[in-house]
């Protein structure tokens, strides 16, 4: 099978690329700069921007398959940086595929498309709403995901994918910001840290890709459908930070933060930061509602439809980690 | 105009019930009304209609539009000038009635239908149902009436509403009667509830209809509607069709004496009395198992009558001339004792008495008096009359007393003046006769029970109310007649070998009532009967000293204090005894090798059963002992085997009346039958049907315990917990019992509770603990891990630490992991 992997200069499409090309499938890269992959995995990178149809169309010429993870993400940027890249881009992947006769699209999703902050308590993947008001992400997703499930038909196939809160060796997102502000002893705990969240091990969250490319076809059960993944294990926000810490070697002494504060702190930050041009801010809005109020998932239809479970554990993806980190050139504080 | 498809949907009514239906009227005109309608799944799906009261709309009806099951057909019109219907003038009761032919004629409606109604809706039903009988299937009846019960005076609350001067007031110029009749029943309703039962009555105008309504109830004699209302009232006894109440129990309008009035009327009737719910219990509480269960065609679940021929009266071994000077009964707390001879005479001169103060055969009385001599003679002596004794323990609390005292509407109440007065106060017994226990003591003495004239009560007659503990929800009452009484007698007898020559301590006061029974000597210790757990070493030891005890029956949390207190005490006359049981919660094995060695030549057993059944299975220490851990099932605690003659199948749960047995070592619900088994549920026909489903001809129904758990190849029950707090999980169904034994085999861990959260079928299982330390919050990592290593492969999202756990008042010991798994849903959510 040939599959076009958007996206691959993140870290859950550069594994899901290297995940089909190590099991011998065909791999096209689009991402804007060049990928690095590990020695011995044959991955054909197409470079350029998924906003431009034509570049898309090229990339896709020949495919069977596109899994489609190409997105801006956090909270710097206009809504139309945000509306070019994750609607039009979408898109733009959408009408290439009609064009190369292209039979299934993998949609690489967020929960968060699905709601608006409040706690979520073994909740099935409902449809994407829109509304999101500043969380301009969340928004332009939910408007992508939605024109990519109507746009399944019975000549293509779509599926929309929506892994939880990706963790792991490497990743940035999560793992390098809690170790990064426990490091400088600015750890936050939003609320009590009590609220039960669920999360995906990166090796999980690949496989989860992988096994949607090879139950998709025109007429399965998955097509046209969301569905959220998730380890199925859900835990509170400390212990999770905790188990982090503990992977990275470096303190756990969190300052609480009172869920109001840090949405209020957030709300403002994500109006004022990107005007300061300093990167993504510490804290945002929607930050602080995935770690302030419960987050865990009904796994059962992404079991049975995608023919997929996790089969790395929390406790294995934890020590996974702290491998990871002792592998790291620079010291452990510890 | 009808509501708009926005205020529907915050109302949570879907906009799709919603219509308006043009009705052409028996009196020639057209009118509009509001009707809320569920399409059955098929064309002949069964219809039940339903009746609103005043001052609601048909919104009264949204949770069972939601939660009945989809194949019944639902129609719930607004009344005319009510609700969102057409507002037309004032409408006489007669006219409603002929409105409701308009309306199932307009709507093509002509098979039996049953009607489910409330309040002045109920009124109209019945009215239909007398000029229908053909038409109505059956009739389920919420909080209404037809007349105004007997000795009582018309409701105050409708009375003052419907007064001249103030009936305008109340009613139409100001919302004080739509905003009030939600708020009756207290906190039950939520604000959206509230905001969408006044949505139609925002203005006078619109309140026209309530006002007409209230006028209609007739309050004298002279009023239009009396003479109507009489007539559909001396027609219900013709009915044949089924009649099902489900009353709200607070409610002040429609109060007991309206279920009661009610119950006398029909022929085919049951009620279901709902402690918890008021005046509005249809949207209060979930009605919809109920209305299905109404609708299935059978009748309520009686117990089969299986004679069990002619038994010994339960006063029958009381006078024994070999005994006649042996000590009957002993109060070490009062230091006072009855030879058999005495007491017998005592019980004969109170049945006497209370014959003359008016309790007859078949009547209900409550005894309220503490635990003594003076108590087991009052329960003898009603029993010999033949009244049902309604026994309350205080272990419920003074309110819960108090509940299930009103629940089981006595005739009678016998007790100490101040318990009177407490009863007084407590309203748990209207139009109930008072009996002052110095009556019965004043009362001409009698010498043997053979001078009582009283008639004696037949075996199949009703001789208890009893009450569960309550651990889930109010106390239910348990009727007992005179045989099963004397069965359980029988069955205690057999299975610890009773001969005269035993001597019974009774730490737990309604075990003090089987003594008598018995024929043996039984003993009361000095202790506070609220509260087991002070029951000390030396009173235990006293009160066995006292009588030469052979037999001590105690709960577990007594014996948690006795031993506590042993070791400073002279236990000279407990090194005595043969047997000591403990029951009513689960013992621990510690505590009974503990209490081993304090009676070293005692066995020590644990009966396993429940308020409904008692003994279903029995265990020794050292069987216990023997039989080990688990090796067939999912683990749990071992009661040990069914009592002989008590039959046991482990089921499915919920699965209603079809008892299919499952293969031993699988977890089911634990289903048991016995000649000793309880009559059933007193005045809660759903709770009976459902708890108790029938066998095969001629046999006793199952009584479904409510227990989880699994049989072995041997016929050991384990149990596993309660079938409420089943864990349902992505991976399948938790037990929360074997998950607790495995944590509590954890140093540092005292008691343990296993809940999950989250819907059904993708629970989380989160275990909470008491510990040594105690220190609330998240358990620490270190005590997470342990707890996860036990319970492998079982996952565990949380480990939480609290004080102390939610326990039962009546034992201390009965976890209700309804309550934690509610608090702990909360604080995991993050909300709060």
């Amino acid at each position: 099978m040939k599959v076009l992997v958007t996206g691959a200069g993140s870290l859950l499409m550069r594994e899901v690329a290297i995940a089909l090309a190590t099991r011998g499938e065909e791999v096209v890269c689009m991402q804007r700069r060049e990928a690095h992959f590990p020695p011995g995995v044959r991955v054909h990178q197409e470079l350029g921007d998924i906003t431009n149809l034509e570049a898309v169309a090229k990339a896709m010429a020949g495919c069977d398959g596109v899994v489609h993870g190409a997105a801006r993400v956090g909270v710097v940027g206009t809504w139309n940086d945000f509306y070019n890249t994750n609607v039009v881009g979408t898109q733009n992947i959408l009408a290439a595929a009609q064009t190369q006769h292209v039979p299934r699209i993998v949609y690489v999703s967020t929960p968060s498309v699905a709601h608006h902050g409040l706690s979520l308590v073994g909740a099935d993947a409902t449809p994407a709403v829109t509304g999101h008001q500043r969380a301009y992400y969340a928004e332009s997703k939910a408007i992508a995901e939605t024109e990519a499930l109507n746009a399944n038909s019975n000549t293509c196939a779509v599926v929309a994918i929506r892994p939880h809160l990706v963790w792991g060796p490497c990743d940035t997102q999560l793992v390098g910001r809690i170790v990064d502000r426990a490091q400088k002893n600015k750890l936050a705990m939003v609320g009590s840290g009590s609220a039960l969240i669920d999360s995906t091990y990166i090796t999980n969250a690949v496989a989860a890709l992988v096994a949607a490319v090879d139950a998709l076809q025109v007429g399965a059960t998955c097509a046209g459908k969301a569905y959220v993944i998730a380890n199925g294990e859900p835990r509170t926000v400390r212990e999770l930070m905790q188990e982090i810490c503990n992977a990275a070697g470096v303190p756990f002494r969190p300052k609480k933060v009172p869920l109001s504060v840090a949405l209020a702190v957030g709300s403002l930050m994500e109006r004022v930061w990107p005007r300061m041009g300093k990167g993504e801010p510490p804290l945002t809005r929607f930050v602080a509602e995935q770690l302030g109020t419960a987050h865990w998932f009904n796994p059962r239809s992404a079991a049975q439809d995608l023919n997929w479970s996790p089969t790395v554990s929390l406790d294995e993806g934890f020590a996974e980690l702290h491998r990871w980190f002792l592998e790291q050139p620079r010291p452990l504080p510890l | 105009m009808p509501p708009s498809r926005r205020e529907l949907e915050q109302f949570g009514v879907r906009p799709e019930w919603s219509t308006v239906v043009e009705v052409p009227s028996h009196n020639g005109a057209t009118y509009a009304w509001h009707v809320l309608q569920r399409p059955g799944s098929s064309e002949h799906a069964p219809v039940v209609l339903c009746l609103h009261g005043n001052p609601t709309w048909s919104f009264l009806w949204s949770r069972l539009f939601h939660e009945l099951k989809s194949d019944v057909r639902l129609i719930a019109p607004d009344q005319l000038a009510m609700g969102y219907s057409e507002n037309i003038g004032p409408r006489s009761y007669e006219t409603r009635v002929k409105d409701i032919e308009d309306l199932l004629r307009a709507l093509n409606i002509s098979a039996p239908i049953w009607i489910v109604a409330q309040d002045w809706g109920g009124a109209l039903a019945m009215g239909y149902a007398v000029a229908h009988p053909q038409s109505v299937a059956g009739l389920v009846l919420s909080n209404t009436g037809i007349a105004i019960p007997q000795g009582r005076r018309a409701p105050l609350l409708i009375k003052i509403s419907a007064a001249s001067g103030l009936h305008q007031f109340i009613t139409q110029r100001t919302p004080l009667f739509v905003k009030g009749t939600p708020l009756l029943p207290g906190h039950a309703l939520t604000k959206v509830q509230r905001k969408a039962l006044a949505a139609p009555y925002k203005t006078p105008y619109a309140r026209r209809g309530i006002a007409g309504f209230v006028a209609e109830v007739p309050f004298h004699a002279e009023h239009p509607n009396q003479q109507v209302l009489n007539n559909v009232a001396e027609q219900l006894p013709h009915l044949n069709m089924p009649v099902r109440l489900i009353w709200g129990a607070k409610d002040p309008v429609f109060n007991d004496d309206f279920a009661d009035d009610l119950m006398q009327r029909f022929r085919n009737v049951a009620l279901h009395r709902i402690a918890s719910a008021g005046h509005l219990a249809v949207l209060e509480t979930s009605i919809a198992s109920l209305v299905e269960d109404a609708m299935r065609e059978n009748p309520i679940q009686k117990q089969p009558a299986v004679s069990l021929g002619e038994p010994e009266p339960l006063w029958g071994r009381l006078e024994n001339s070999e005994r006649a000077h042996e000590i009957a009964v002993n109060d070490a707390a009062a230091r006072e004792s009855v030879t058999f001879d005495e007491f017998a005479a005592q019980v004969a001169t109170y049945a006497q008495e209370l014959h003359q103060q008016g309790v007859q055969r078949g009547q209900r009385i409550a005894v309220l008096v503490p635990p003594s001599i003076d108590l087991i003679a009052v329960v003898y002596a009603a029993w010999r009359i033949g009244a049902v004794t309604v026994i309350a323990d205080r272990g419920l609390g003074l309110r819960g007393l108090g509940n299930a005292v009103r629940s089981a509407r006595v005739q009678h109440v016998v007790g100490s003046q101040k318990a009177l007065l407490a009863a007084r106060a407590l309203r748990c017994a209207p139009h109930a006769t008072f009996i002052d226990l110095g009556k019965l003591h004043g009362a001409k003495k009698l010498e043997s029970l053979a001078e009582v004239y009283a008639p004696q009560p037949q075996p199949q007659d009703l001789a208890a109310v009893l009450f569960t503990s309550g651990a889930t929800g109010p106390a239910k009452g348990v009727r007992y007649t005179h045989q099963q009484l004397c069965a359980q007698r029988d069955a205690l007898q057999h299975l610890y070998g009773i001969t005269n020559a035993d001597r019974f301590v009774a730490a737990f006061a309604p075990f003090a009532l089987y003594g008598p029974a018995l024929g043996i000597c039984t003993g009361l210790a000095n202790m506070d009967v609220t509260a087991p757990r002070t029951l000390t070493a030396q009173a235990l030891n006293e009160a066995c000293e006292s009588i030469q005890a052979t037999m001590v029956f105690a709960s577990p949390a007594a014996l948690v204090n006795v031993l506590a207190t042993a070791e400073t005490t002279n236990t000279t006359a407990l090194s005595k005894v043969r047997l000591v049981m403990s029951a009513g919660a689960p013992v621990p094995l510690a505590t009974l090798q503990a209490m081993k060695t304090l009676c070293p030549q005692a066995e020590m057993h644990t009966p396993y059963g429940m308020t409904e059944l008692l003994p279903l299975a029995d265990i020794s220490l050292s069987a216990r002992e023997a039989v080990g851990e688990d090796q067939e099932g999912t683990g749990g605690v071992c009661v040990g085997k069914a009592v002989n003659g008590c039959d046991v199948v482990v089921a499915a749960p919920h699965s209603g009346r079809d008892v299919q047995p499952l293969a031993t070592g699988v977890t089911g619900e634990i289903l048991a039958s016995a000649p000793w088994m309880s009559d059933g549920y007193d005045r809660l026909w759903h709770t009976q049907n459902s708890a108790r489903p029938l066998r095969e001809e001629g046999k006793r129904s199952w009584h479904r315990t409510g227990d989880v758990g699994h049989l072995d190849h041997a016929g050991n029950i384990w149990v596993e917990g309660r079938v409420v707090h089943v864990i349902y999980s992505v991976e399948g169904e938790v037990t929360p019992v074997p998950l607790e034994i495995a944590v509590e085999s954890i140093a540092e861990v005292q008691r343990a509770a296993v809940v999950g959260i989250g819907p059904s079928g993708v629970q989380q299982v989160v275990v909470v603990l008491e510990t040594l330390t105690g220190k609330e919050g998240e358990a620490s990592p270190e005590l997470t891990a342990k707890v996860r290593r036990v319970v492998t492969p079982q996952k565990v999202a949380a480990v939480w630490v609290v004080k102390d756990l939610p326990v039962d008042i009546r034992h201390n010991a009965k976890i209700d992991r309804t309550a934690l798994a509610n608090k702990m849903s909360t604080l995991l959510s993050g909300e709060k």
